[in-house]
Formats: C-alpha cells, structure tokens, sequence
C-alpha cells in the first residue's frame, strides 16, 4: 500500500480487511481503467483510413522528429474506455452536490430538448441575420427578463462566464471614469469574504485592491468602507448574499457611500439564486452587475459548461455597454456590430456569447415563469436554513442564522479531535456525497460551505443531514484514524495533494522513455 | 540580533541595518503543507505593509507584507525549488529574503517574540 507524505493510504480503495483483493484489480463493476495509451496496440486503427497520398511538405526545412504517437485501439475500446471513465464522474444528475457558492442545481431536461433545437444548434455566428431572426428574437427575450428580474437598463450576453462578467463590469466602471477625465481613481474595494476572482479582476483592470474587514455578524464594515472611500476609488465589488450566505442588509447605506464618494458599485451576481424574482438589484444602489446563467439559471456547469455571465447595466453606465447586442428595428431583429461614436470599450468576445445556455436559461425562465423564480430563491433559502437548523447542536455555524442560500460552518466542533475539516469531506465521499465547500471563505477558520439549492428534496437532505451527524459525532469520539484512512470505498484513496502540487506530472510518457530518463 | 514578528504572521530578524524575513511557525501550522512560494526581485524596494511575497499552500495562497520598508538585497535560493523548507523550518531554513533597512524606526512598531506568542494565544 502506498502512502503519501502524511501517512495516508493512496492505493486503490478497499475497505481494509472487510473487501478482497481480486484477481482483476476491478472491484465488481467498477473497472480499473488503464490510461487510453497504455491500451495502444501498434497498428490497431477502429476505422480504415485511405492511404496518405503523395505531397509536398509546406514547411520549408522544418520537419517532424517523431510520430505522434497516438494511441492504436479498436472502436469498442474506445467506447468502453470513456463509459467507464465517465462512470468515475460524479455530477448533478448523480447525486448533491453541496458545493457551497456554486449553485450547482438540477439541469431541467427542457432546456436540453430546447438546446437541441437545429435552429438554435446549428446556426453559425457568421450567417446573414436575415436566416437567424429567430436565434435573434430569443437573444432579445433573453435579455428582456435579465433587465425586468435585475430592473436594470441594459445587458451585455456575450462574456464567456462569471469572471469574464466581472472584467468587463469593471472596464465599463473605468471607461466611465475616463470618459470624465478622472484619472486618479486608482483603488478598488473588495470586502475580506469576497470570491477570489473579484480581486484578480479589479488587478487585470490595473486597479489596486484594498480589502474591507467584517464585522462580528459576517458583514461588510460600513464604517471601515466609509473609512476608505475617496476620490482614490473607482469601485466597491461586493456580493449579496455575501459568501457567508449572508444578506448585506447596510447595502442602501453602501451604496449611498460608495456613489457618495465618485465611486460606482459592482456586485458578483454568483449568488443571486438566492434572491431571483424577489429583490431587485437595481432597487439596492447597484451600477453593474454579472449573472451566472450557469448557476441561478441552471445551465450545466462543472465540467458540463460551458458557463455563461451576462452583465446587467444600471442608467450610470449603460452608455459604456459592449457591442454586440441585439435591437428590434421595423420588425427586424439586428445585432449592433459597431460601437459608433459611443464612450463604449468595445467587445468582449468575437462573437455574441453562448447560443445554447442563452436557450437553456431562457427556457429556465419561461418554463418556471415568474411566480416560479420567486419560488425558487424561496426554496434554496428554505434548504440551506434546514441543514442549518439540522447542524447547528452538532456543528459550528460562524454566524447567526437565519441565513441566505447557503449556510457556513467552522472548524470549531472539532477543536482538539484531531480530524480536520478536509477529513470530515472526505469521509462524507464515502457517504456517497460530493463534499461541500472547503476552507472558503477564508474569514473564517476551516470553513464547510454548504449549499443545497432549491433541487434537494427533504428526503435527501435528511439523508445528508443524518451522514454528517454522525461524522460529526464520531469525529468528537475521538476515532481520528477512521477519518485519515477515508476515503476507504472510491477508485483511489486519500490523494497526495502535496506532491501533486509540489511535483506535478503533467504529461504521460511512455515506459521506454520512462526508463531512459532513470538512466 | 533583535526577532520581530508582525500581527500577519512574518518574523524579521535584524543584524545591523540588514534583516533577514519568513513566516512564522504558526503560520506554517496553518498554512499546511507549502507547495509554492513566490518572491521578490533582488534590488526591489518594499514599503512597510505592502505585498513582498505570495506563499501557497494545498489549503490557500496567501500574501507575505514586508515587516519594514527596505531594499531586497538576497532571497532564499533554495525557497522556490523546495518550497517544504517552510514547513521544517519556517523561521530557520524557510526564510524567504533579506532586506536592507531604510527606515529602522519602523522595527519599535512590531512584537517581540513574547508578545507575538501572546497574540497567536488570543487567535483562537
């Protein structure tokens, strides 16, 4: 049995003593799959290809030193190999997935057929607008209910993802400035809890970044924020709910501050399932704003993507909107190509953004209507409270509850065990559940973020609530060594996520190279 | 030879106008195992309180602040290549760079090596 650097088994899970070892090295139906090159069989090709034909190499004097060398196998190879690989995912459609700020909910079948439409599928960005009215109409009635969900003036569909949403509110926030003149304003403010990529964008953007302290209760220090503002500051990023699952309930007083100040207001919209149909962003103060549709509006993502993060804009900066975007002229839908004589920055992206999740999200929209986005936020908050009220006598919560969409533990219930928050999570895979969030948000120590959505049925959150008792429990008995020996019952045992980081192997080679480098 | 440590969890230790600067062994406890470490440019001039360093871990990436203003003048060859040198020795082997002082003044404003062991008490 291999051990990684703390001790722990890393070999191919078995339960100890209670499971043989067999002959195979397959456990039942699970297969242990060899790489796909480790399958190669020299001259094994699933179709037949005609034979190269004689030509001249374009390449002037540069040449090819080796073969490729990919892999030779049979087409029922092939097929096995990636069924069985994609039996060792574990997805949404598996099982929960508690990944707390992610939102990862169930992906409705609708949208899929949806998507499928050829209409919508088979379109190319590149054909005349005259063939698309219709990919066009539903761009447009898109971005309808994105502006009446957000009150907000206008949107931007194109940005790849959330990210990407978050760069190009912060350049319309510095186009605005420039447009002005004012070109002191050097500083973005982010709160301590806030996502990772908000202050990795404010940097892209060539802003500094300074970071506002919560208070006791999780929330952004409003005095402390008042305390920063000046005419240095181009921005707040803030996210509400925050990623505590808190609401900033101060954010009217944020937002008078912050606009107060010249300043204009972001906020990460990575959590606006939690309040969808029923709060209106522009109603609280904010300027800009990104949606994940691949979050609050269920299209896949994790792997499944890809993700998609239109951006809202308030009146303020809705003259800095990136081109392109659709508008309906004598009946006719058009997409506006040009940025003319506008302050706006330009493009975000080649193209319009991602056809098949605006599909997805809209059918989201339209399937559930409005009375079932209110529903919905209603019900994610109603879960995350549950798992909450079910954990709280077992388990630290960092902060009062009631909470928003998710509910943040500590490490605290297990002070002086021994079992640290990454051995809670992995025992809880050999519950047969995808852990929760781990050692974010950073405000708190050794944090478990927990977020059901609105897909889990009582039923399967008491299934999760009574696992994570139980670990919780048996954590305080004292059992450490149950806990550093988990995983027990997956493909592969604890990982060495260490020497993984530390010495990355990042490409296979073959066993001849192999053996030549160790000589 | 004077030790200081800061409320971020850096210790200096000052021998004339130079000091030498790492995280402390608390730090080290709570970062977990060091994968990468990230440091300045020799010739660099930091300013008390701003971004000297970035250390990773499997846990998180965190940023190292200079203890007190000054000029880069080594850093740890070793660091980058075998960035567990945090963890087996963060205030010895694990050190991260040595600065020249251009403002020693700065050194009354930080703990000495009681005080920080007080402060670290009151963390949890």
């Amino acid at each position: 049995m291999s051990m990684n650097n703390q001790g722990r088994p890393t070999g191919i899970g078995s339960a100890d003593s209670a499971v043989p070892d067999t002959i195979t090295g397959n456990r039942g139906l699970q297969i242990e799959e060899p790489l796909i090159f480790e399958q190669d069989s020299a001259g094994r090709c699933g179709v037949d290809l005609p034979e190269v034909p004689a030509m001249r190499m374009r390449l002037g004097t540069v040449k090819p030193r080796a073969a490729v060398g990919l892999p030779g196998l049979a087409e029922p190879q092939v097929v096995r190999h990636y069924t069985r690989l994609s039996q060792k995912n574990y997805a949404i459609d598996s099982g929960l997935y508690p990944l707390g700020s992610c939102t990862m909910k169930h992906n409705p079948r609708l949208n899929e057929k949806m998507a499928r439409l050829p209409g919508f599928s088979d379109v190319h960005p590149l054909q005349p607008e005259s063939t698309v009215q219709g990919a066009l109409e539903l761009m447009d009635t898109l971005a309808h209910w994105l502006k009446t969900l957000t009150g907000m003036a206008a949107v931007t569909l194109a940005p790849a993802a959330g990210a990407h949403g978050e760069m190009c509110g912060i350049m319309a926030i510095r186009s605005a400035h420039e447009a002005r003149g004012d070109t002191g304003r050097t500083k973005i403010l982010v709160p301590e809890s806030a996502h990772g990529t908000n202050p990795a964008t404010a940097a892209a953007c060539g802003y500094t970044v300074e970071s506002i302290p919560a208070t006791p209760d999780g929330r952004v220090d409003l005095e402390a924020l008042k305390a920063k503002l000046g005419p240095d500051v181009a921005g707040l990023m803030l996210t509400n709910p925050n990623t505590c699952g808190l609401f900033e309930r101060e954010i009217l007083e944020i937002a008078e501050a912050v606009h107060g100040a010249g300043g204009y207001f972001y906020c990460d919209g990575a959590n606006f399932n939690a309040i969808v149909g029923r709060v209106r962003p522009a109603d609280l103060g904010i300027d800009v704003m990104h949606i994940n549709l691949h979050k609050t509006f269920s299209t896949p993502h994790g792997g499944g993507g890809p993700g998609s993060g239109p951006v809202v804009f308030a009146e303020s900066l809705a003259p800095y909107l990136p081109v392109p975007f659709v508008v309906k002229e004598k009946g006719d839908f058009r997409l506006v190509e040009e940025a003319g004589e506008g302050p706006a920055f330009g493009r975000m992206k080649a193209f319009h953004g991602q056809m098949g999740m605006f599909v997805r999200a809209l059918a989201y929209m339209m399937s559930h209507g409005a009375d079932g986005l209110w529903q919905v936020a209603s019900d994610a908050v109603l879960n995350a409270n549950y798992v909450m009220a079910r954990l709280q006598d077992v388990m630290t919560p960092s902060f009062d509850g009631p909470c928003m969409h998710e509910c943040l533990f500590d490490d605290r219930f297990l002070k002086g065990t021994g079992v640290t928050t990454l051995d809670i999570a992995k025992a809880l895979i050999d519950e047969g559940f995808h852990p929760m969030t781990m050692y974010f948000p950073l405000v708190v120590h050794g944090a478990l973020l927990i977020e059901p959505t609105e897909t889990e049925s009582k039923a399967s959150l008491d299934q999760f609530v009574t696992a994570l008792r139980a670990l919780a429990e048996r954590a305080k008995s004292g059992d450490v060594e149950y806990f550093q020996g988990a995983p027990r019952l997956t493909p592969r045992r604890r990982l060495d996520e260490t020497g993984a980081a530390r010495k990355p192997i990042l490409r296979w080679t073959p066993p001849a190279e192999q053996a030549q480098a160790a000589e | 030879m004077t030790v200081k440590f800061t409320k971020d969890h850096e210790w200096i230790r000052v021998e004339g106008d130079e000091a030498t600067v790492g995280v402390s062994d608390y730090a080290q406890q709570q970062l977990g195992d060091v994968v990468f470490v990230e440091l300045p440019d020799v010739g660099r001039t930091l300013e008390k309180g701003k971004e000297a360093a970035v250390v990773e871990s499997v846990k998180a990436a965190s940023e190292v602040f200079a203890p007190v203003s000054g000029e880069v003048i080594a850093v740890n060859p070793e660091l980058e290549a075998d960035p567990s040198l945090v963890n087996g020795g963060a205030e010895s082997a694990g050190w991260f760079f040595k600065l020249r002082l251009t403002n020693p003044s700065e050194l009354d404003g930080l703990m000495d090596e009681a005080a920080y062991k007080e402060f670290v008490e009151g963390q949890h």
